[in-house]
């Protein structure tokens, strides 16, 4: 079935970014996909197990909110985290390695493709089952609150995202914390990843109120919904979000109309979504339309460009020998990280 | 120092590590303004004000992972559940990110939150109301599990459990909140893993915990009478298992018995017999005898309440049997 909602326009009255911004951007959205690519074949060569979730098609959605927040602040994942782990820093050397199963893995090759982590980047996961990554992230707000007003801490003011797809927000633990949320005008931003699908569930035929954004008034939060598919359009919500949250005003909540490319999971044959849903969605391409905008507006040549997707070609090159000549972890370490003290 | 009840045992325990580290904090429903179903916070919300000692709505899964999170990023919450049993809503949280989480993020994180309140069966609750879950959780790894028993051990317990970095559950029994003791004037701290000898003796080891230490303890008096002398260990430690003091005790007294108030299946006992039969098998004149709860939702009734959980004379049963090898 085509898309039947119609896109958020956004209109670009002056460029958003400035040329330096814009190519950090665009950095970013390349890598996220380079490296799902990279992790696509992988995966087909069998090198690669486990459930491997590719974010192919949802890129203006990390690389928009995580870019335009600052590193200090956090952010909170689902199972599919590969991009959101490297657009908030964590090295593309680290997500492989995890991958891999190495030691040399962000979560020390004890985690795997769901479960990236990095408290250095203040990534707080990598959580694999519904829903369950939205109270945590929470936490995360929340003692930005207290360190802030209980601590005394002036400089407590780091923003915490929220990710999570459609079919999260029929849990109980999406409204759950929206209501915390709100209660306690916590610094977090619940970004909403609507790619339409659930897995082989339509987001129609599992929500009895599709648009998701709308569910924010109820809780008296700003909902916004946004084109996924625009980085600016993304950027610039996030921006409004960011700004209400670090003056303690509280949360938003912003739906991003997006779309993932690949099926569920490597595994998912993806045989029911329509071959014309899918090509209205790959027509609006947000690494495509990037470079258009940062080409019409000047920010950028094409040589620019070029030269960023081959040194991205070259990172991923990179990782992935880095993830293969790694060790394994050490088979006397099986109960390393149980506890604190190990 | 005056005599303490147990719930104002807890309560200065979290009051004193509140006042020595801003980082603690108290979460739960009712804990605030309200002072705790069980008083346990009693005055803290005036004291600390509401984010120290915050008021959740009733969202047990949500408000239990936003606490985890919390910890994750520095802070050291202590959830409370109204009652334990509430904590079944929160499974998915204290097992998958209590638990797993600091071993699944390679150590990346440490999560020193404390999740405690009321259990066991207590009077006439009614099913819900009456759960144990210690038996339930025992199989999460990354969990400690305490029970306390006594205003002292709760006292020095929960303090050592805000202060541990790892994610403790701590169970408290509805019916020993208002058990008095006089407490040490001097602050004191006790071991999370280790458990207590409450009565020194050689002819067979009593091995319970929470409020059946003291039906062991009834049980006992009579059996002095009768010419034993049984040891009784409290385990306090439900995760880890403290096999040392109960190794060193068996290979003195040879005899077991353990009294749980857990359900039979899957309980807490059952795991400590596997375990004695890996360890000290050798040591053992005879099985093991366990007297757990009845495999049964707790009734109301009062008869049928009594007869599903154990009984001092039936300990007292237990043992005479076991001393005369009349297994
Ligand atoms: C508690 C739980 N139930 C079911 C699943 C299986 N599952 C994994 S992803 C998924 C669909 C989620 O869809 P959505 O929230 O829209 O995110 P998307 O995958 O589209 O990014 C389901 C049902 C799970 N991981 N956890
Ligand atoms: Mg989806």
């Amino acid at each position: 079935m085509v898309q039947e909602r119609p896109l958020p326009t956004f209109q670009a009255t002056s460029p958003q970014v400035t040329k330096e911004e814009g190519l950090v951007v665009y950095e970013d959205m390349v890598l996220g996909r380079y490296f799902e690519d990279k992790c696509a074949e992988l995966y087909q060569r069998g090198k690669v197990k486990g459930f491997v979730h590719l974010y192919n098609g949802q890129e203006a959605v990390a690389s928009g909110v995580i870019k335009a927040m600052r590193s200090d602040d956090y952010v909170c994942s689902t199972y599919r985290d590969h991009v959101h782990s490297l657009s908030a820093g964590v090295p593309a050397r680290e997500v492989m390695a995890e991958l891999f199963g190495k030691e040399t893995g962000c979560s020390k090759g004890r985690g795997g493709s769901m479960h990236m982590f990095s408290k250095e980047h203040n990534v707080l996961g990598g959580f694999a089952f519904i829903g369950e990554g939205i109270p945590v992230a929470l936490g995360a707000a929340f003692q930005t609150r207290y360190r802030k007003e209980a601590m005394g801490d002036a400089g407590a003011d780091q923003v915490t995202a929220a990710f999570f797809g459609d079919g999260t927000t029929n849990n109980g633990q999406f409204f759950e914390c929206l209501n915390m949320a709100a209660l306690w005008k916590l610094p977090i931003i619940f970004v909403v990843e609507n790619n339409m699908w659930a897995i082989g569930m339509a987001h129609e035929r599992a929500s009895s109120q599709t648009e998701i954004y709308k569910k924010a008034s109820v809780f008296g939060m700003p909902g916004y919904e946004v084109d996924g598919m625009d980085v600016l359009a993304v950027r610039a919500a996030t921006k409004k979000a960011v700004e209400r949250a670090r003056a303690g005003e509280g949360p938003t909540l912003l739906e991003c109309l997006t779309y993932r490319y690949r099926g569920h999971s490597v595994a998912d044959p993806d045989e029911l979504r329509d071959p014309a849903e899918k090509k209205f969605w790959r027509d609006r391409d947000p690494i495509k339309r990037f470079e258009a905008y940062l080409l019409e507006q000047d920010l950028a040549s094409e040589t620019d460009l070029k030269s960023i997707r081959d040194k991205i070609t070259d990172v991923v090159e990179d990782c992935l020998t880095f993830a293969e000549e790694s060790p394994d972890p050490h088979p006397a370490e099986l109960y390393k990280y149980i506890f604190a003290e190990d | 120092m005056a005599e303490t009840f147990l719930f104002d045992a807890l309560r200065e325990a979290i009051d004193e590590e509140m006042s020595r580290d801003q980082t603690v904090m108290v979460m739960g429903e009712d804990v605030g303004q309200y002072g705790g179903s069980y008083k346990v916070t009693k005055d803290l919300y005036e004291k600390y004000g509401e984010l120290r000692v915050l008021d959740t709505p009733i969202a047990e899964n949500s408000f239990t992972g936003m606490g985890i999170g919390a910890a994750m990023t520095g802070l050291r919450p202590i959830i409370e559940g109204m009652n334990m049993g509430f904590l079944l809503l929160a499974f998915n949280q204290i097992s998958n990110n209590a638990g797993m989480l600091r071993y699944t993020s390679g150590g990346n994180f440490k999560i020193p939150v404390v999740i405690r309140g009321p259990g066991g069966v207590g009077s006439q609750l009614g099913a819900e109301h009456s759960q144990r879950l210690e038996a339930y959780f025992q199989a999460v790894p990354g969990l400690k599990i305490v029970a306390c028993s006594t205003p002292r051990n709760a006292k020095g317990l929960l303090k050592a459990a805000i202060r541990d970095d790892n994610p403790v559950l701590f169970f408290e029994h509805v019916l020993l909140y208002f058990n008095k003791e006089d407490l040490p004037d001097d602050e004191y701290i006790l071991p999370l893993d280790k458990a207590e000898t409450v009565r020194t003796g050689k002819d067979v080891t009593i091995l319970t915990y929470s409020r059946m230490r003291y039906h062991a303890m009834k049980a006992v008096e009579a059996l002095e009478k009768k010419g034993y002398d049984p040891e009784v260990i409290d385990l306090i430690s439900l995760k880890p298992i403290d096999y040392d003091t109960i190794g060193a005790s068996i290979k003195k007294t040879h005899r077991v018995v353990i009294v749980e108030e857990c359900m039979r299946t899957g309980g807490i006992g059952a795991e400590i017999i596997a375990s004695i039969n890996d360890r000290f098998f050798d040591e053992l004149d005879g099985p093991v005898i366990r007297l757990s709860s009845q495999d049964i939702p707790t009734p109301y009734n009062k008869g049928l309440e009594d007869l599903t959980i154990v009984q001092p004379a039936q300990i007292e049963e237990a043992v005479e049997k076991i001393m005369q090898g009349r297994l």
